[in-house]
């Protein structure tokens, strides 16, 4: 099949969407700069013009609103947000009023808005540059969030959330941008709330989002040379996660680490971790790992960095000392 | 009820907009009586005093155009066509409500008359007008948006935000400040230096323009004018309605130990009743005293029939909690 990188991905989910749905409309600041998206959005302003295809003035809280009004009325917007931290300033209209329409109004008026962010970690940038929101979100009733770790994820997962009528965030990781790997050329779907097993095992379960399945990947190398034989699970959908899936694979091994590159408490790890063990608490064979950053802010100093962020060396611990 | 005056000659029209702002009158003063009677629960937010800018604005709109409001809003969902069993229903927490019993005052809707809805946060609702108004222009449609919101709204950073991102795209967009004086207890003079709010319009571009809220053919006038220009693609536009709520932020009660000037202030509006005003008027033009004085009796059974529909309406089922927390997919 032929071959894109994560970042060409998004960029061709948005240029299909946009030639095959005259709702959709891309909005957000950065959008004609690569400067923040990358090649993620590259020349889509040329080709479908800046009426649909606009820049922002700095006013995340009025752009993300617009597209939000513009959803409740039957378009289907992508609103950008270069860094998951700048998206703070939009908290009311993603939190108070997309989330919750559609349930306030009794079903009468739904919010069919995509809210694009970048999880854009390290290189020196710090606190306001580096965060990976997905549990503030995900603790939130009438939200989705989603987190493609795979370039077929990444276009697949875009064209589900522009069709999905609810409010969806999604979100994508500047490390995966160069990674490469299959993607069909046309629309299709990766559907919301499936996950994915990437490697079949029988000893321990490895459930891993966005940048850390592609850690994840290189662990059960690892571990594989070492004779431990390990499923992964690629977990795509944040909200609502794939129980039945994540379910089966625990079942199965009886031993479950849950790699999330985003902080330990109250993260997505821990709601994972909560689930299985009230919910089939007689499977498990051992204690569950989380490998999560530490609960500080992101630092800037590289020497910091390397303590503060976790990645393949910490999953084989974590799976090590679950089957000790 | 259509909000659209049918222009039979002036004299209907002007009948017409008495009869809205009758109706907004009674509606919320029954409300506050069942308020206090302790029938009705929701936090209710009466807009008594200031009911000539939702019939002002509302007549010169058209059905598909969107109106979004805040939590004051009894009268814009009325004058936009809204339903009034449906709202009582709503107020009442039952199934048969406009938001199926989840949104009691504060958050109403009515989809089918164009608007969209309404809710508490304040201001909060001005950039998703803005969204309507930058939807309307990408599909080459005629249709405004407007939206409302009190004097406390423009404190907001979003305001100011959405009247930018409205001026630069030049969408057409209707803001609407009511300006009654107050945010819950807060008088404009303790939370702003100047009552200068319609220069926020000159600061992003678009006109602003001040209005005597309480002078509906002034509303009324001022609102068509700004419609053509947005109609026209001329963009958006500041309306500061100036008016006076009479009673408290919340609830029927008339606050009056609020603010200094509370009492005076009373006596000041009060004789500037924008219904007292119309309907003084319709009689020097020569229209008939008995036809004006029937109004209130039709109005008043009108709103006795929402109310018992209300109080004999089913409350929604437990098994309703989990329901609508995602709309179906529709591609």
């Amino acid at each position: 099949m032929r071959q894109c990188s994560y970042a060409q991905a998004i960029r061709e989910a948005h240029a299909e969407l946009l030639r095959h749905d005259p709702r959709v409309f891309v909005c957000g600041q950065g959008v004609w700069n690569p400067w923040y998206a990358g090649k993620s959005l590259l020349g889509l302003d040329k080709e479908f013009g800046r009426e649909r295809v606009f820049d922002c003035p700095v006013s995340e809280n009025a752009t993300t609103g617009a597209a939000i009004g513009a959803a409740i009325v039957g378009m289907r917007p992508i609103v950008f947000h270069a860094r998951m931290d700048f998206m703070l300033l939009a908290a009311d209209p993603i939190v108070n009023q997309a989330a919750n329409w559609s349930y306030l109004f009794g079903g009468q008026v739904s919010v069919p808005v995509v809210i694009r962010a970048v999880v854009n970690r390290g290189g020196e940038q710090g606190a306001q540059h580096s965060q990976s929101l997905q549990a503030l979100f995900a603790h939130i009733p009438g939200l989705k969030v989603v987190m493609p770790a795979t370039p077929y994820d990444a276009k697949g997962l875009l064209v589900a959330a522009v069709r999905d009528g609810n409010p969806v965030l999604y979100l994508d990781d500047r490390w995966l941008y160069e990674s490469e790997g299959d993607v069909p050329e046309g629309l299709y779907e990766v559907p919301i709330g499936s996950a994915a097993i990437r490697r079949s095992g029988k000893e321990v379960t490895i459930i891993a989002t966005s940048y850390m399945a592609s850690e994840a990947l290189k662990a059960a190398e690892t571990l594989a040379q070492r004779g431990i034989d390990v499923e992964l699970i690629d977990l795509r959908t944040i909200k609502p996660w794939d129980r039945d899936l994540v379910y089966s694979s625990v079942g199965k091994t009886g031993r479950l680490v849950i790699a999330d590159a985003a902080w330990m408490s109250g993260g997505i790890a821990a709601d994972i971790a909560a689930a299985v063990a009230g919910d089939i608490f007689h499977a498990l064979k051992a204690p569950i790992g989380r490998v999560c950053l530490p609960d500080v802010p992101a630092p800037t100093s590289a020497a910091l960095e390397r303590a503060y962020y976790v990645g393949a060396e910490d999953i084989v611990a974590s799976v090590e000392k679950v089957l000790l | 009820m259509d909000a659209t005056i049918q222009v039979g000659g002036a004299a209907a029209a002007s009948r017409s907009l008495l009869r809205m702002m009758l109706l907004i009158r009674l509606v919320e003063e029954r409300i506050g009586e069942l308020v206090s009677a302790g029938e009705i629960k929701t936090p209710c937010h009466l807009s008594i005093g200031q009911e000539a800018i939702a019939a002002g604005v509302c007549a010169a709109l058209s059905r598909q155009d969107t109106v979004w409001g805040g939590h004051r809003s009894h009268g814009h969902y009325l004058a936009k066509g809204g339903d009034l069993p449906e709202m009582m229903a709503e107020v009442f927490g039952r199934v048969t409500g406009c938001s199926k019993g989840r949104g009691g005052s504060m958050h109403l809707v009515a989809p089918a008359q164009g608007l969209y809805g309404t809710v508490p946060l304040v201001g909060a609702t001005i950039p998703l007008a803005v969204g309507a108004g930058l939807a309307s222009k990408l599909r080459h449609e005629p249709h405004v948006a407007v939206a409302f919101f009190g004097d406390g709204a423009t404190e907001e950073g979003h305001f100011h935000e959405s009247l930018n991102l409205a001026a630069l795209y030049r969408l057409p967009v209707l803001f609407v400040c009511e300006n009654n004086f107050y945010s819950t207890h807060m008088p404009l003079s303790a939370r702003r230096l100047k009552d200068n709010i319609v220069q926020a319009a000159d600061a992003a571009g678009m006109p602003g323009i001040r209005l005597d809220g309480n002078d509906v053919l002034a509303v009324l006038d001022g609102t068509r004018q700004a419609v053509a220009q947005a109609r026209a693609g001329a963009g958006p536009c500041l309306l500061e309605c100036r008016t006076y709520r009479w009673r408290g932020h919340v609830g029927p009660a008339w606050d009056l130990e609020v603010g200094e000037r509370r009492r005076s202030e009373l006596d000041e509006w009060m004789p500037k009743d924008p219904i007292l005003r119309l309907r003084r008027r319709l009689i020097e033009e020569g229209q008939s005293t008995n036809e004006l004085d029937a109004l209130e009796p039709a109005i008043r059974g009108e709103i006795e029939a929402a109310v018992t529909f209300a109080r004999e309406s089913p409350l929604p089922d437990d098994s309703d909690l989990f329901r609508h927390v995602y709309a179906p997919r529709r591609t």
